[in-house]
C-alpha cells in the first residue's frame, strides 16, 4: 500500500454537536462496521466516559472508502477528546494528521473550545474542513452558523459543508471532500519514523500503543527503538483497528495503526515518543505534542493509612492509561502520608478521584486545589512550589507569582456586561473583544488560573444560562499581592485546609471555611476554637461547644446486649474520625469542607 | 446504707434475683421499644400459667436477693395474679429476710385494695411510671393518666406499707419547657419518695416517636436536656437524695437491688415473652412472640430464644461499661488499667471525664458516659 491512499484526520467538535453520530455514519458509509453498539464498545468504552459523556482517550479507526471518482482511499479517523482540561489531549491526536473537520451544530454555532482547537489544529499545519451538522433540525440556521465560521476562519462561507449525521445527507460530500483536500501524508525517507500518539494498558497483552508511522515501515517482528527511553523492544503485533483490531504484517508510510511489544509497564512507554529501527543515524524525533502540564494540584490521602501503597499501585495503574497524572509521595500532619497530584483541571481531577474511589476501592481525602505559584526568595533563589505548605514565611518572600490564563469566551452579546462582572471579581481583564455576528461575540481576557480553575466555568454557565462556553490557554506568570490563609483547630494549624489566595480574598475564604467546619466537625469533649489565620492574625473564628449529653439514659438487665451493640456501633463510626491534634474530625468533613462550591 | 456506696455496689455482684416480664399494655406510648403488646388483655390468664410453668421448670437456686415485675405495665395485671406468680417463685426459690420484691405501676391502675393486695402477696417495692406532672407533656408522652394519680397512688401505697417507693420522670420531651420540668420535680420531691429515676426523652430505632421526627417533628435537644438534668440534680441533692447512678436518686437504704445487681453482672434468670437473664457466662433472652412463648412453654420447652455466650475479656468489658454507670465506680482491673494506656482512655482522663484514685475508676461526668463505654468496647483484648 503506498502512502497516496491514505488519509489521516479528526473530527473536532464540541460536545454533543454530533462528533460520535458522524463517525458512526462515516463508519457505516464505508462498509466499517454495522451495529452501532460496536462503536459503544470500542470507540466510548470507559463507563466514566459515557456518563459524563466525555471522551476521554483518543483512538483510531481506519476506514476503508471508495471515493466517488472510483479511487480506494484508507481513511484514518483519529478521536479527540471534548472537555477543556483535555487539550493536550487534543493536539497529540492532532500530532498524528494532515487535516481536521470541524464539526459545529447548526442550531448552536461555533463554541470555544471548538474554536480554540481548530487554532490548534490551524497552528499545527492541518488542512481543515469546516461542516456544519444537524441541518434537519427545525432550529437550524446554517447561514448564519456558516457566517461564524467564515468569519473565524477567514474562508469562504459557501464552502462550508452542510450535513446530517442523523438522516446521512451530505455524508458522500463530506467523504470526498475529505479525500480531495486533505493532503496525502508525506514522508521524507525510507528509514522508520512512526509517532507514538496514545496508548493504554491491557491486562491481557500489556501496553497497546496507537502509532502513525510518517517514514519508513513498521512490520511485525522488528526489533524498535523508542527514542525517548532509548529501550528496544520486538514488536510483537501489528495491526489495524477496523475498528476491532486487525494483526497486519506491516504499516506503511502515513498509516495509522497499533503496535504491541509486549511490555507491562506503561510508564516505559511514552506517548509522542518516536519510534526507529536499532542501529538508525541519528534520528530527528518528530515534533510530538504539547507536553501535557498539569494545572491543578492537590494532595491525595487514604483515609486507612494502611491504603498508603495500595494508593500508590492505583495511581501507577491509572498512569498507565493517562500520561497527564503526575505524582509524588507528600506527608501532612493532619492526614499522614499521600501523594501530591497533578491535574489538567478540577474535572481531570474529579474523573482521577473517582476511578480511584470506584476501580480500586480506595477511601480519599483530598487537600484543597492548588496552582503552582513561584516563589522568588531574599536570598535571591526562585522556585515553584505545588503545595501551600511549600510556601516560605512571608519575610523570606521577596516575589510571589501565580500563573495566568488566556481565557477565551464565546456567548450570546446580550451577556457581555454580566461576563464582564464576573470576570471583574476574579481579578480578569479583558485583552480583546470581537462579534462572530449580531448576536455572538467572542470575548478574551486574561485571567489567574486559581480564579478560571475552580468554579469559574459553573458560575459562567449560570450566569449565561448556559449559553457561554470557555476555552483557556496558559499565559504567564505575574506578581500578585498572595498570602498564605492557614486553618486553626484547637490553636493548631491543618495542613490540609491552608489555602494560597489574593490578599482581598483571604478574609472570605477564612469566614466560609471556618462556618462550614462549625458544622461539620461534632462537638467535642471540650469546646474547640476554630480559627482563620494569615501569619499570627487571626481573620475569623467560630467555636465547636463541648458536646453536654452522650449517654445512655436506662441500661437495665434486659437492655445490656442490646446497648452493648449499639455502643459498638458507634464506635465503629468514631472509626471513621481522624484526630488533628486533640480533635476527632470526620472523614467526610475533609472532603465536605473542601468541596469546591458551585452556587452563586 | 449510702446508694453510692463501693461496699454495696460490690457486694451487689454476689446477689441473685428473678425478673418476671408483663408485655401487657392498655395503649403503646410512641417513645417505647420494649417487648409490649397491646389490646391482649384476653391473654392474661394464659400469661399467668404459661410464666408459672416457666418458674415450675427451672432447677432451685439458692434464696434470691431480688425480685422485680417490669413490663410492659405488670399493674394491668390483678394483683391475684401478680401474688400467683410471685408465690411461684417463692416457692421455687425461695425468699431473705431484706429479699426486695418490686413491681412497676402505672398510676392509673393504682389503687388503695391493689396496694393492700400486693402487700399482702409479699411486694415490699412499687415504682411508678409517673413521668411529668405536666398534663400537656403526659399526653405528648402517650400517658394515660393524670397528676392526681400519681399523687394517689404514692399515698396509698405508703398507706398499704410499701417500704420504698419510687418515681420515674421522663426529662426533655420537645415542648416541655425548663419552668414545666422545674415544677414536675417540686411535685414529685414533694410526695417524698424514696427513690427516683430521672430518664432523658430517647428516640429509640423504630418507635413512633422516631418516625415522627424523620417526618419533622422536634426532636429532644442535648443542652435541653442536659441543663434539664444538671437542674434536677441540684434539687434531688439538696432534698437529700443520692444519685448513685446515671438517672437513679435514692435515699440512704433505698438504693433499686435490682439495679445494683444488673450493674454489678450479678446473675438473675428472666420469666416471660422476650425477657432476658443473665448465667454465669452467658446472657440469654426469651421468645418474644407471646403466642410463641406460649407454646413453646405448654409444650415443657425452655422458652429461650437465644443465649450470647462471653469471653472472659467480653466479661471484663462489660464489668467496665456497666460498672462505670454506677456513682460508685469500678475496681481498675485489667481492662481499667488498659484504658488508662490506651490513647482513648488517656484522652478522657485528660478531659476530666475519668477519675482514677489508684484503686477504682469512676465517671467524673455522668452525662457523657457513652464516649467512656465506647473507648471501653474499643480496648483490643491483647490490652490484657
Ligand atoms: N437532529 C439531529 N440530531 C443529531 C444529528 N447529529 C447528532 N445528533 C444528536 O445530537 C446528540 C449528540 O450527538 P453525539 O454524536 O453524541 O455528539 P458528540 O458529543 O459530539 O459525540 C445526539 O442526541 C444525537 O442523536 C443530526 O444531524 N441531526
Ligand atoms: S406503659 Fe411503659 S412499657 Fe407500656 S408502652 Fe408505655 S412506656 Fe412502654
Amino acid at each position: 500500500m503506498t502512502s497516496v491512499s491514505v488519509r489521516n484526520f479528526s473530527i473536532i467538535a464540541h460536545i454533543d454537536h454530533g462528533k460520535s453520530t458522524l463517525a458512526d455514519r462515516m463508519l457505516e458509509r464505508t462498509g466499517s462496521i454495522s451495529e452501532r453498539n460496536m462503536r459503544a464498545q470500542v470507540l466510548d468504552s470507559m463507563d466514566l466516559e459515557r456518563e459524563r459523556g466525555i471522551t476521554i482517550k483518543a483512538q483510531a479507526v481506519r476506514l476503508d472508502y471508495h471515493a466517488s471518482d472510483g479511487s480506494a482511499v484508507v481513511l484514518n479517523l483519529i478521536d479527540t477528546p471534548g472537555h477543556v482540561d483535555f487539550s493536550y489531549e487534543v493536539s497529540r491526536s492532532l500530532a498524528a494528521c494532515e487535516g481536521a473537520v470541524l464539526l459545529v451544530d447548526a442550531a448552536q454555532g461555533v463554541e470555544a473550545q471548538t474554536l480554540a482547537n481548530a487554532y490548534l489544529a490551524i497552528e499545527a499545519g492541518l488542512e481543515i474542513i469546516p461542516v456544519i451538522n444537524k441541518i434537519d433540525l427545525p432550529a437550524a440556521d446554517p447561514d448564519k452558523v456558516a457566517a461564524e465560521i467564515a468569519l473565524i476562519l477567514g474562508v469562504e462561507a459557501d464552502g462550508v459543508i452542510r450535513v446530517s449525521a442523523k438522516t446521512g445527507d451530505g455524508i458522500e460530500e463530506l467523504l470526498d471532500r475529505i479525500v480531495r483536500d486533505i493532503p496525502p501524508p508525506t514522508s521524507e525517507g525510507d528509514e522508520l519514523r512512526a509517532l507514538v500518539f496514545d496508548s493504554y494498558y491491557d491486562s491481557y497483552r500489556g501496553v497497546v500503543c496507537y502509532v502513525r508511522v510518517v517514514d519508513g515501515v513498521l512490520a511485525a517482528g522488528d526489533t524498535v527503538r523508542f527514542s525517548a527511553t532509548a529501550e528496544r523492544h520486538t514488536a510483537a503485533e501489528v495491526g489495524v483497528l477496523t475498528p476491532l483490531a486487525v494483526p497486519v504484517a506491516q504499516l506503511g508510510p502515513g498509516e495509522v495503526g497499533y503496535l504491541i511489544t509486549g511490555v507491562k509497564e506503561i510508564d516505559r512507554i511514552r506517548v509522542g515518543d518516536t519510534i526507529t529501527h536499532p542501529g538508525q543515524a541519528a534520528v530527528r524525533p518528530l515534533p510530538g505534542y504539547a507536553e501535557p502540564r498539569p494545572m491543578v494540584y492537590s494532595g491525595l490521602f487514604p483515609s486507612d493509612g494502611d491504603d498508603l501503597e495500595r494508593l500508590r499501585e492505583a495511581l501507577e495503574k491509572l498512569r498507565m492509561n493517562d500520561a497527564s497524572l503526575v505524582f509524588e509521595p507528600e506527608t501532612s500532619r493532619a492526614l499522614g502520608f499521600g501523594f501530591r497530584c497533578g491535574f489538567l483541571g478540577l474535572l481531570h481531577m474529579e474523573i482521577v478521584r473517582e476511578r480511584l474511589e470506584r476501580e480500586y476501592n480506595l477511601d480519599l481525602v483530598a487537600t484543597a486545589p492548588s496552582v503552582a505559584y513561584r516563589v522568588t526568595a531574599t536570598d535571591g533563589s526562585s522556585f515553584e512550589i505545588r503545595s501551600p505548605q511549600d510556601l516560605p514565611d512571608r519575610g523570606k518572600i521577596e516575589l510571589l507569582e501565580e500563573p495566568y490564563v488566556r481565557a477565551m469566551i464565546i456567548a450570546p452579546s446580550e451577556y457581555t456586561g454580566t461576563i464582564m462582572e464576573l470576570v471583574q471579581t476574579r481579578r480578569g481583564s479583558m485583552d480583546h473583544m470581537q462579534y462572530l455576528s449580531p448576536e455572538r461575540v467572542e470575548l478574551t481576557y486574561n485571567l489567574p488560573l486559581a480564579e478560571v480553575v475552580f468554579d469559574f466555568f459553573d458560575h459562567l454557565k449560570s450566569r449565561t444560562r448556559g449559553y457561554a462556553s470557555l476555552d483557556y490557554e496558559p499565559g504567564e506568570y505575574r506578581i500578585s499581592d498572595l498570602v498564605k490563609v492557614d486553618i486553626l483547630l484547637n490553636g493548631q494549624p491543618v495542613d490540609a485546609f491552608s489555602t494560597i489566595t489574593h490578599n482581598e480574598k483571604a478574609y472570605l475564604y477564612g469566614k466560609k471555611m471556618v462556618e462550614r467546619l462549625r458544622q461539620l466537625i461534632p462537638r467535642q469533649l471540650f469546646d474547640v476554637p476554630i480559627q482563620a489565620a494569615i501569619g499570627t492574625r487571626v481573620i475569623a473564628r467560630e467555636t465547636v461547644k463541648a458536646r453536654r449529653k452522650d449517654v445512655i439514659a436506662k441500661c437495665y438487665g434486659g437492655d445490656v446486649s442490646r446497648k452493648r451493640k449499639l455502643l459498638e456501633r458507634q464506635k465503629e463510626g468514631k472509626k471513621r474520625m481522624k484526630m488533628v491534634g486533640s480533635v476527632e474530625v470526620p472523614q467526610d468533613a475533609f472532603i465536605s469542607a473542601l468541596r469546591v462550591d458551585t452556587e452563586t | 446504707m449510702r446508694p453510692d456506696s463501693v461496699e454495696l455496689a460490690e457486694a451487689a455482684a454476689d446477689w441473685i434475683g428473678t425478673y418476671v416480664h408483663v408485655p401487657f399494655c392498655a395503649r403503646i406510648c410512641p417513645y417505647c421499644d420494649f417487648n409490649v403488646v397491646e389490646g391482649r388483655d384476653d391473654y392474661q390468664a394464659k400469661f399467668v400459667t404459661a410464666v408459672q410453668a416457666e418458674i415450675a421448670a427451672e432447677p432451685g437456686w439458692e434464696p434470691l436477693d431480688s425480685v422485680a415485675f417490669g413490663g410492659g405495665t405488670p399493674s394491668r395485671l390483678p394483683p391475684e395474679a401478680l401474688t400467683e406468680v410471685l408465690s411461684a417463685i417463692r416457692s421455687r426459690f425461695g425468699f431473705k429476710i431484706n429479699t426486695e420484691i418490686s413491681i412497676e405501676a402505672n398510676p392509673e391502675d393504682w389503687s388503695g385494695a391493689m396496694a393492700e393486695s400486693l402487700i399482702r402477696g409479699g411486694f415490699n417495692r412499687v415504682s411508678f411510671g409517673a413521668q411529668s406532672f405536666d398534663p400537656g407533656v403526659l399526653a405528648s408522652l402517650g400517658r394515660m393518666h393524670e397528676p392526681t394519680d400519681i399523687t394517689r397512688g404514692v399515698q396509698s401505697a405508703r398507706r398499704a406499707g410499701f417500704r420504698s417507693i419510687s418515681l420515674d420522670l421522663m426529662f426533655g420531651t420537645p415542648g416541655e419547657s425548663a419552668e414545666s420540668w422545674h415544677a414536675s420535680v417540686e411535685q414529685a420531691v414533694a410526695l417524698e419518695p424514696d427513690h427516683l429515676s430521672l430518664y432523658a426523652l430517647t428516640v429509640e430505632r423504630g418507635t413512633a416517636l422516631s418516625r415522627s421526627i424523620t417526618a419533622g417533628a422536634p426532636a429532644p435537644d442535648e443542652d435541653d436536656q442536659a441543663d434539664k438534668y444538671e437542674m434536677a440534680q441540684a434539687r434531688l441533692a439538696d432534698a437529700g437524695y443520692v444519685r448513685y447512678e446515671v438517672s437513679n436518686f435514692a435515699r440512704p437504704g433505698h438504693a433499686c437491688r435490682y439495679n445494683l445487681l444488673t450493674w454489678a453482672q450479678g446473675e438473675y434468670l428472666g420469666f416471660g415473652p422476650g425477657a432476658h437473664g443473665h448465667r454465669g457466662t452467658y446472657r440469654y433472652r426469651n421468645i418474644h412472640r407471646l403466642d410463641a412463648y406460649f407454646q413453646a412453654v405448654l409444650e415443657g420447652r425452655r422458652p429461650e430464644q437465644g443465649r450470647e455466650a462471653q469471653t472472659r475479656w467480653e466479661r471484663e468489658q462489660e464489668r467496665l461499661m456497666l460498672g462505670l454507670r454506677r456513682v460508685a465506680g469500678v475496681e481498675a482491673g485489667c481492662a481499667g488499667k488498659a484504658l488508662a494506656k490506651d490513647d482513648w482512655g488517656r484522652r478522657l482522663f485528660a478531659a476530666e471525664l475519668l477519675v482514677w484514685d489508684g484503686t477504682r475508676i469512676v465517671v467524673d461526668k455522668p452525662l457523657m458516659g457513652s464516649e467512656v463505654a465506647r473507648a471501653v468496647l474499643a480496648l483490643a483484648s491483647g490490652d490484657c
